[in-house]
């Protein structure tokens, strides 16, 4: 067994683990903890698929801001009705089904589907592909990402703007 | 290694997502879920883009990571709005336009 199966297999296991902890957990404080561990799962994965610019932002937006995020509205919205927040699942067993049913096509037609045997040769720097890409052909999307985020910004604040 | 186990892992990944989105009563966990989702997109983008050596999949998982924080802001201000208004977080009491 390589070192990188081995690390594949290590943040499979805690990568599934923790997002079976997000869906089953009964507090929903811990299904934010256990989100933060899957992305960060995620941006080990993506350590292994050597991009390590990604894996960065990753960690820095995912992990950081989004469950930074989320916390504040469980402490907002907690203290707003004085109760704890109920975190209850139903429709289980219909629910287990679809996802089911959707993973045995999704997983037979990826088991059977010719794809590339082995990863590219080594693409040079990633990092720098991805700067150089995001300032040329990329740009007019990137510009437009900038507003969609200050559209964003602007409706969030006004969403959860005080009472008058 | 092959690209195989990767999308397996997504595969699973998204399975688990889908399966909180339609058990949650929560609308945070039902975004929860929705972020479980997109994170197995992610990895679906990254696997293929460094397998056929081609970074233009690396450039979407960009986009896509920074549509999801405008994504879950703004659902976030929606649930605090909710709160306000209607003193719920359950999906199911959100109902003004049912007929």
């Amino acid at each position: 067994m390589t070192p990188e199966v081995l690390a594949f297999w290590s943040l499979a296991i805690v990568l599934v683990g923790s997002a079976l902890a997000v869906v089953l957990s009964k507090n929903l404080f811990h299904s934010v903890l256990f989100l933060a561990l899957a992305l960060t799962g995620t941006a080990g994965v993506f350590l292994l698929l050597e991009a390590e610019f990604l894996a960065a932002v990753q960690v820095l937006l995912y992990a950081g801001g989004v469950v930074t995020v989320v916390v504040f509205a469980i402490v907002v919205t907690e203290r707003l009705v004085g109760t704890k927040l109920s975190h209850t699942s139903r429709n289980v067993f219909r629910s287990t089904l679809a996802a089911s049913a959707f993973l045995v096509f999704v997983g037979s037609r990826i088991l059977t589907w010719p794809l590339p045997a082995g990863p590219a040769p080594v693409m040079g720097d990633a990092t720098k592909t991805i700067g150089s890409l995001l300032l040329t052909r990329f740009v007019l999307p990137f510009e437009l990402l900038a507003v969609v985020l200050l559209v964003s910004l602007v409706g969030a604040s006004y969403f959860a703007r005080p009472e008058e | 290694m092959g690209l195989q186990p990767y999308l397996i892992l997504a595969a699973v990944v998204f399975s688990i997502g889908l399966f909180g989105v339609l058990t949650r009563r929560n609308t945070v966990g039902i975004l929860l879920g929705v972020e479980l989702m997109l994170n197995a997109v992610n990895i679906n983008l990254v696997a293929f883009s460094r397998f056929h050596g081609n970074a233009d999949g690396m450039i979407l998982t960009i986009f896509a990571i920074c549509l999801t924080v405008a994504e879950i802001s703004l659902g976030l201000a929606l649930v605090i709005l909710l709160f306000r208004t209607r003193r719920t977080a359950l999906a199911d009491h959100i109902d003004w336009l049912k007929g």
